[in-house]
């Protein structure tokens, strides 16, 4: 399984109610229901990928987080879980309220951006970046609103959003981030993984 | 009629208090099981069957000849394996497979009830249904599992009896029935009662039926079951074994001979009364209306597992109506899983071979039987 959902799954305390949006082939949820008391639940927007979780006896639904959170009430879940996607919808900003309505506890993992390759890319070569992490060609990826740690740093603390723990992933180091290292965090960290609370 | 002796039935002696306010007793409902129950009762699904079904769902049907209608679903193997569980399928009461209905003869007249048999309801047929529970000493079923109008049996059946299925697949169905449905059903509902043979339903001779106006239902019903695009790519404009049009209205196009053939052999095997009343209990289901406009209440004790799927070019029972069960399940909590598979095979999708949707129900049902038992270990 990959360090980030190793990160995530830490956040997540027993028996709690968990909803994991995007959640692809449900090898988070899978690794949730089998190693700790948890009750979770799954949106999976590809067709392909929802079956393959029905498959495997998974409760996900087939839908988006821009239309399909709606239906959920008011932190019915302890934790929402958002891997990766951030950058992919149309209204990053509404889709992070609705996650903190519908949840307690938010966790969000985003692709950094400011990583220094990135940088690099584009200030040695002139070319839009890619990367593992972000392996598209401007033209084809599907991210739309890519951002930095640093700029969901920002956000977070525009919008009054409680940034509970922040985690930095580079490769399989895990570190953490805070006030102090948060300049240099943001040069060299893949992931950054935020539990956020409204 | 050998076969019909064959023919397993419970007598249901308690009385059914139905939703019309009459009161039913002693009387009969056919089944039929595929598969053997295990020691410990845990392996039971029942199967609900739509409105033209009957309890055959596997195997050859003994009365028709024909393949049961859920053949590619039920079976050694198949979604429904029933090298593992124990199914049961009965026929709903109004229908004409065994079950009481308004073919049933009535011993004082000694001719059909016809129309004097009481109107039902979905409500009426899960209830009637839930005695083979008591009949096979199952105190929970795995699950629970039916396609249109068999959906909406499972959606009453959870709501009625929220901890006897531990699973629960609705499938192309609605929570409430659509004044577009209604419509339909009423138009066949005409074709039959514009037959003079329908006699305000009260034929009794095999050759007086009203079998044109029950085939002209048919006819009707069944372009509601495909889509506009299956229909073109099966059909197109093909004529019917001629090179040219013939100016007349004899079957010019394949289209209209298949309908034709459609409608003649299901004179064969269904009763005009039936048809009359399973379409009423599909237009007075609302599940959302008996619960006061809030469906979610209908559900909110039950910790049933929900698996609902729909099918891209299904118009009748559209993804949009499926998802509204889906919502309403979500808002109180319940564990629920949804797809929509991609097809052009319409409503009838779920009794044809659909490869993605077939598997994902085998697994779906696989994986969790047997979470079910790690867990209990």
């Amino acid at each position: 399984m990959k360090e980030e959902f190793k990160v995530i799954s830490k956040f997540i305390e027993e028996r709690s109610r968990v909803l994991d949006i995007g959640c692809g082939d449900g090898i988070l949820m899978e690794y949730l229901s089998k190693n700790k008391v948890v009750d979770v639940r799954g949106l999976e927007i590809s067709k392909e990928k929802v079956k393959k979780c029905l498959s495997k006896g998974l409760a996900v639904i087939e839908g988006d987080a821009e239309n399909d959170l709606k239906q959920f009430p008011d932190l019915s879940f302890d934790y929402v879980i958002l891997s990766q996607t951030l950058q992919a919808f149309m209204s990053p900003e509404k889709v992070i309220e609705n996650l903190l309505r519908v949840g307690k506890k938010v966790i969000v993992t985003i692709p950094n951006f400011g990583h220094w390759k990135v940088r690099l890319d584009l200030l040695l070569k002139g070319e839009m970046p890619v990367t593992k992490n972000l392996p598209y060609q401007w033209y084809n990826t599907p991210n739309l609103h890519m951002c930095t740690i640093q700029d969901f740093y920002n956000f977070c603390n525009n919008k009054g959003i409680n940034i509970y723990k922040t985690i930095s992933l580079n490769g399989e180091k895990i570190s953490n981030i805070s006030n102090s290292n948060l300049k240099y965090k943001n040069l060299i960290s893949e992931l950054g993984i935020f539990l956020l609370e409204k | 009629m050998s076969n019909l002796n064959k023919m397993k039935s419970i007598l249901i002696e308690k009385t059914l208090k139905l939703d019309c306010g009459k009161e039913i007793s002693n009387f009969p409902l056919a089944y039929e099981t595929y598969g053997n129950l295990n020691e410990k009762k845990d392996n039971a699904i029942l199967i609900f069957h739509a409105l033209t079904g009957d309890q055959y769902a596997s195997g050859i049907n003994p009365i028709t000849k024909k393949e049961g209608w859920w053949n590619y679903a039920v079976g050694p193997g198949k979604s429904f394996d029933t090298d593992k569980f124990f199914v049961i399928c009965a026929n709903v009461i109004g229908g004409c497979m065994g079950s009481y209905g308004p073919g049933t003869i009535d011993p004082l007249t000694n001719k059909p009830i016809g129309t004097n048999f009481p109107v039902i309801t979905i409500n009426d047929m899960v209830n009637a249904q839930y005695n083979l529970l008591d009949y096979f000493k199952i105190e929970k079923l795995f699950a629970v599992a039916g396609g249109s109008m068999g959906g909406m049996q499972v959606l009453q059946f959870v709501s009625n009896f929220p901890n006897k299925a531990r699973v629960a697949l609705p499938i192309a169905c609605t929570a409430s029935h659509s004044a577009q449905n209604i419509a339909f059903n009423e138009l066949g509902r005409q074709a039959i009662m514009s037959d003079s043979n329908w006699k305000e339903g009260l034929y009794d001779e095999k050759s007086t039926n009203p079998d044109k106006g029950l085939a002209v239902a048919r006819m009707a019903a069944h372009i509601t079951y495909l889509s506009k695009q299956g229909l073109q790519e099966k059909f197109g404009r093909n004529l019917q074994e001629r090179s040219d049009l013939k100016f007349g209205f004899d079957a010019d196009f394949q289209i209209e001979s298949y309908l034709r053939y459609q409608g003649s052999v299901f004179v064969d095997r269904f009763d005009a009364n039936s048809y009359l009343y399973i379409t009423r209990a599909m237009d007075y289901f609302d599940l959302t209306k008996q619960f006061n406009g809030n469906l979610s209440k209908a559900f909110k004790d039950t910790k049933t597992k929900f698996f609902i799927i729909s099918f891209t070019s299904d118009w009748l029972y559209p993804t949009s109506e499926n998802k509204d069960i889906v919502i309403a399940l979500n808002a109180i909590g319940a564990d629920v899983g949804f797809v929509e598979i991609k097809t052009d095979k319409g409503h009838d999708s779920f009794l044809l071979d659909v490869p993605d949707f077939l598997s994902t129900i085998k697994n779906y049902l696989n994986t969790t039987y047997s979470n079910i038992n790690e867990r209990r270990i």
